[in-house]
């Protein structure tokens, strides 16, 4: 670091507090920063970091960085960060903005990221006029990935996926965000800025210090682009890319302030904070006298033995495949532990086949996914052939059908296969085929208290008679597990 | 030395040799230009930028224009010893 102290001089310029002191990068990469010789993204960070220092924003302010060459950004700044999801920062923004009003939210993105990937992000974010700020850096093209055409690309602008320039027949016009977003009623500010020159590089230092203060005003959605020089993929040197900003780029994206309501804006009331939860039940019109509302029974899951429990259900659509899981999972639920249910189903409504992935858990849990389930439910034979192979050792096959099939027998597992849709038929109803299933589950798994059952039964079974009949169902269900590991 | 026995410029820039990546942008911006390009190569095989030694303002372009957090630091004559130096005001300032 340059610390020369000279008796009769101030310093008046110097790196930004809002820059971390040295990097976390590689070992070698301290001081430096990622980007190559004359990147605009590095002219972009520093204002921005200007702007924080000048508003004494640093404690609260959040950078949310994107996909591409500034995805890094959270190395430099010393500012709270989050890096998102391609083309999605202004959505992290919007729900950070909402859940803490009180910091300062910066979304911050490429041309790639905002206009392609991320173009139903901006255009919602704006048209909702969120209070935050975006800055988005264009450079008309996708540098990081090593320039492929972005809707931003110049007419006639060379790139490897338009090796012939870009043309309007194939791939349409250069997108101009500012006048697009300028023509929705919500933002309040709205510029676009150059870094091809002093004079523009001035105007953009004071572009991004307003795009910031306004949030900090409560005033609403601010957005400034700016025309940034990518000289490595432009393949030209720095100070010929700062040219060709102010020579070319900037003939087709005019420079000028495309919004600005800032006068007359008044400070945007801040989102009411989310209910709590014990509110939500009510909120959800879920009324039923007989549930009590759900406590968390922390207690429960510590004092009870280790559950981690993975199930895959299958079957046809009808069999109540996605009904059986939520079962299992609110029942988990209302026993304290950690649950997750993820339904995944084909474009058919019926006869199409669906299954679900069930997690139920004492710990926190990482993935809904259920790759390896202890406990696989095939309700017919299309689901056990498809999903057979993927059960854990030692782990089980419920099988609904009269015969095993033997080309799918493994000699690692253990299976349960019963007619279950023709003994639900002789208790009452054949689509009680699943709870019957479910109650040879519990039995196995040996998880879940039976009050537990009963009262996710209560919440997602709406008739009394079908309550009934699945109550008898269980039961079956858990007496033919036994009857079957007798005879084993 | 004596402030008052010495012509000051109004300003001073230094480059952080180890930040700087020699892409020349503060050379072209600078209004007197007084800075250079060295021919030594620093630490990472860049040349770097230098100043002159003379004639700085304290304007700061060349602080906007550089991409690199820290590269450059630009000084000001205190305003005590601005007023020992004959001459007019700061033209360029920018800040
Ligand atoms: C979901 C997803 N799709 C695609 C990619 C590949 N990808 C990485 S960066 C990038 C484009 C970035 O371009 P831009 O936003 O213009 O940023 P720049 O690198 O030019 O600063 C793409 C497509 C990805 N990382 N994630
Ligand atoms: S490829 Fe372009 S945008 Fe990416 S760091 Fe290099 S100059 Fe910057
Ligand atoms: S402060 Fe101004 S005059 Fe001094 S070196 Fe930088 S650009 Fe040149
Ligand atoms: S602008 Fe910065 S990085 Fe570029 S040559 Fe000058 S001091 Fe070095």
């Amino acid at each position: 670091m340059s610390s020369v102290i000279i008796p009769e001089y101030e310093v008046t310029h110097s790196r930004p507090n809002a820059f971390n002191k040295s990097y976390e990068r590689k070992g070698e990469l301290k001081h430096a920063t990622h980007y190559c010789p004359g990147c605009g993204h590095g002219n972009v960070h520093k204002m921005l970091a200007e702007a924080i220092d000048q508003l004494g924003i640093q404690d609260r302010t959040i950078l949310i960085s994107p996909v591409g060459c500034s995805v890094f950004a959270y190395y430099y700044f010393d500012v709270g960060n989050v890096q998102a999801a391609h083309g999605r920062a202004p959505a992290v923004a919007t729900a950070m903005k909402r859940s803490r009003p009180e910091s300062i939210l910066i979304s911050y993105q490429g041309d790639g990221d905002l206009t392609a990937i991320g173009a139903a992000e901006i255009l919602h974010a704006a048209n909702r006029g969120e209070n935050i700020t975006v800055i988005f850096v264009n450079n008309g093209i996708y540098s990081m990935t090593g320039g492929q055409v972005a809707p931003t690309t110049l007419v006639g602008q060379k790139s490897t996926t338009t090796p012939n320039g870009r043309s309007i027949e194939n791939e349409g016009y250069p997108m101009r965000v500012c006048e697009l977003l300028a023509t929705l009623e919500a933002p309040v500010y709205i510029e676009r800025v150059g870094l091809g020159d002093n004079k523009q590089i001035a105007q953009a230092t004071r572009a991004i210090k307003r795009a910031v203060e306004n949030q900090s005003k409560g005033l609403g959605f601010s957005l400034v682009e700016v025309l940034s020089p990518c000289p490595t993929i432009w393949k030209m040197s720095a100070v010929d890319a700062q040219h060709w900003v102010r020579g070319v780029m900037e003939k087709t994206y005019p420079l000028g302030v495309y919004c600005d309501k800032t006068k007359d804006a008044h400070p945007r009331t801040p989102h009411a904070p989310a209910p709590p939860l014990s509110e939500l039940r009510k909120i959800m019109g879920i009324t039923s006298e007989e549930i009590s509302a759900p406590e968390v029974k922390q207690e429960i899951a510590a004092d009870k033995k280790k559950v981690d429990l993975h199930v895959r259900v299958a079957g046809f659509g009808g069999q109540g495949v996605l009904l059986l899981g939520e079962i299992l999972a609110e029942a988990g639920l209302d026993a304290g532990m950690q649950v997750s249910w993820l339904p995944s189903y084909g474009p058919e409504m019926r006869s199409g086949t669906s299954n679900c992935h069930v997690r139920i858990s004492s710990e926190s849990i990482d993935s809904p996914l259920v790759a390896l389930p202890d406990v696989l439910i095939a309700m017919n034979e299309p689901s056990l052939r498809k999903f057979d192979a993927s059960v854990r050792p030692g782990g089980w096959v419920l099988y609904n059908g009269d015969t095993f099939p033997g080309d799918c027998e493994r000699k690692d597992v253990n299976v349960l296969a019963l007619p279950f849709t023709n003994i639900a038929l002789e208790i009452g109803d054949a689509r009680a085929a699943n709870m019957v299933m479910l109650g040879a589950l519990l039995e196995i798994a040996d998880a879940l208290p039976q009050a537990s059952i009963d009262a996710a039964l209560n919440r997602l079974v709406k008739s009394k008679k079908w309550i009934e009949l699945d109550e008898r169902a269980l039961q079956m269900g858990r007496e033919l597990y036994h009857e079957a590991c007798v005879g084993v | 030395m004596d402030a008052t026995a010495v012509k000051h410029d109004r300003g001073k820039m230094c480059v952080d040799e180890n930040e700087c990546k020699g892409c020349g942008l503060c050379m072209e911006a600078c209004p007197p230009k007084v800075i250079a390009m060295s021919d030594h190569l620093n630490h990472y095989g860049y040349k770097t930028a230098e100043y002159c030694g003379e004639g700085c303002t304290g304007c700061g372009i060349c602080f906007m224009v550089c991409p690199e957090p820290g590269a450059i630091t630009v000084m000001r004559l205190k305003a005590k010893a601005a007023a020992a130096v004959s001459g007019s005001g700061l033209e360029g300032a920018n800040a």
